[in-house]
């Protein structure tokens, strides 16, 4: 173990422990929220404290770490987070999506495939997707565990009722293993397909309201929808302007105060990716 | 297939809140297609009864008995909560005295009929909706109003949607608390005459809990009277109404002519 002022990873052996057991509890029962005792963390509550402390509790000396927000890895969210790990445990950072073994998100999967032995850790604001349905939490959890979601899908209906359309597309709810209903935390709906049977682990934590859950790799994960209103990703006649994209998801960028307006590519690390290889073939 | 013995069966069923005795001793049998009146005056323990029967409320004493679609007679309580809760999703219907406890006020119509077709697993939006302005229809509520949030509904409206909502599933049996309670006189009578076509087309066994004989007077084909908790007299409605024996049922009869 490391030396007498502060342990590896800043968690007590017995907090990490106690957040593996969640860990695994949420591995056990995918889509399930493990409720866990969250400890205070030298950031305040919004800046990724439950995703904090679920990287610092998985987290080894040889593992390489990759934290974004929004799909880049220089936000100051981002940056403090890294630098956090650096000077707590001394582990490796990369902006790599491929070099990671423990990426740390908030608002994003990165677009490079993830392979299998890396594990994705998100930050989730509200964690509970049955929230705006009902406020206590004894009865949300009788309807996760009945399957009582018939709610869910009225929601669902009333949007099409409304706009012709499900307008949902940000933390757009999904069905683990044809379970449990599971919030994928405010990630864009295009980037749910990339949930579905990964051979990453992925793991989710809420600081404030102190729950974990977790997608094991290979887990059938299923973007709720109708059957002849399917789920559907958000798609842009653009191409990235710096990469030249086309599957890629695109943030508009103003260029001037005559309004004119650039597409580029939201996960830095894979437009830069591209942008190298588009130099190198030339 | 229908099963050959009763639908609802209550074997000495009892209720206590704390020290205070809400009903007691209840012993019934709902045949299916047959609709139980349950009446007297406020405070009788009618409204405690229908939810011991309906899976609402665990009653502290006896056992209620769900004869299924297959036949088998199902000890309701001592079932599990999520196999009660399927039920209450399937083959049972409640409809509330009060419409806004059994409506999602912030939902459509069309939501509101919809969401018992969902929670049993239907993901077709068009054949949903489809269903849910079939219903509409039904229960007399112009179709136009499918995207309509119920507090735009009148009093009676709001009765039918809930009606509509409950009804959309094809319940076998449908547990009513005062449906017509709060309504004007004329709009009673109106919703009256459709829950008596309805449960008529469909078959449906059902229990009304009312202080109010001209209800069950159109809708039970039986009657029990309730006073204190307790089950005073029981029998054919138009027997009962017409030829009261207990004292308290003869008072009550006597004060609605
Ligand atoms: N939730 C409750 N807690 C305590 N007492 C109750 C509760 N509900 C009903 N009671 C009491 O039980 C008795 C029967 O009430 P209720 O079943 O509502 O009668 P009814 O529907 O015939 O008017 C009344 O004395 C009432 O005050
Ligand atoms: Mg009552």
């Amino acid at each position: 173990m490391t030396g007498a002022d502060y342990n590896f990873a800043y968690l007590d052996e017995q907090t990490k422990r106690m957040i593996r057991r969640a860990i695994l509890k949420a591995v056990a029962i995918p889509g399930y929220q493990v409720p866990f005792a969250a400890r205070e963390m030298p950031l305040p509550y919004g800046w990724g404290t439950g995703g904090i402390q679920v990287t610092a509790a998985v987290i080894g000396p040889d593992d390489v770490l990759k934290v974004i927000d929004q799909g880049a890895d220089d936000t100051t969210n981002a940056v403090s987070i890294r630098r956090f790990f650096r000077r707590m445990a001394g582990v490796a950072t990369t902006e790599h999506t491929a070099e990671a073994t423990i990426i740390q998100t908030r608002h994003r999967i990165p677009e490079t495939p993830l392979a299998a032995g890396q594990i994705l850790v998100y930050q989730v604001p509200i964690p509970e997707p049955l929230r705006w349905l009902e406020p206590r939490d004894t009865e949300t959890r009788r309807m996760h565990a009945l399957r009582d979601y018939g709610a869910m899908q009225v929601n669902l209906y009333e949007d099409i009722a409304r706009h012709g359309a499900i307008a949902k597309s940000y933390d757009y709810p999904v069905l683990v293993n044809g379970h449990y209903i599971m919030s994928p935390s405010p990630i864009p709906k295009f980037d749910n397909p990339k949930m579905d049977r990964s051979p990453a682990l992925q793991l989710f934590g809420a600081g404030r309201e102190r729950r974990i859950y977790a997608v094991p790799p290979h887990t059938p994960v299923r973007s709720l929808d109708f059957d002849d209103y399917p789920f559907t990703v958000q798609r842009w006649d653009e191409c990235c302007a710096l990469c030249g994209a086309t599957d890629s998801f695109l943030d508009e960028m103003i260029m001037d105060d005559r309004g004119s307006r650039l597409f580029i590519c939201s996960d830095s690390d894979y437009c830069r990716g591209r942008q190298g290889a588009g130099e190198a073939a030339e | 297939m229908t099963g050959s013995g009763p639908i609802l069966t209550a074997e000495g069923l009892g209720h206590d809140f704390g020290r205070r005795m809400a009903f007691t001793a209840v012993d019934l049998a709902l045949w299916p297609g047959e609709v139980l009146g349950i009446v007297g005056e406020s405070g009788a323990g009618k409204t405690t009864l229908l939810r011991g029967l309906s899976a609402q409320l665990t009653p502290c004493r006896g056992r209620v008995l769900y004869g299924d679609r297959q036949g088998r007679q199902i000890d309701l309580y001592a079932q599990s909560e999520a196999e009660r809760r399927l039920l209450l999703r399937t083959d049972w219907g409640i409809v509330h005295q009060n419409a806004a406890d059994g409506l999602r006020m912030n939902v459509s119509a069309g939501g509101n009929v919809g969401e018992r077709l969902m929670a049993v697993g239907e993901r077709h939006y068009g054949q949903i909706r489809a269903r849910a302005a079939d219903w509409l229809a039904r229960v007399d509520l112009d179709v136009g109003r499918l995207d309509e949030l119920p507090s735009s509904f009148s009093g009676g409206m709001q009765q039918r949607l809930q009606i509509a909502r409950t009804l959309v599933t094809a319940p076998r049996l449908v547990f009513m608390d005062e449906p017509t309670g709060g309504l004007d006189v004329s709009v009673q009578a109106r919703l009256l005459d459709l829950l008596r076509r309805l449960v008529g087309q469909y078959g449906l066994a059902a229990v009304v809990v009312t202080h109010d004989l001209h209800v069950v007077r159109l809708l039970a084909h039986r009657l029990m009277v309730m006073k204190g908790g307790l089950v005073v007299e029981s029998g054919l409605t138009d027997q009962v109404l017409d030829d009261p024996q207990h004292p308290y049922t003869q008072l009550l009869v006597s004060s609605v002519l």
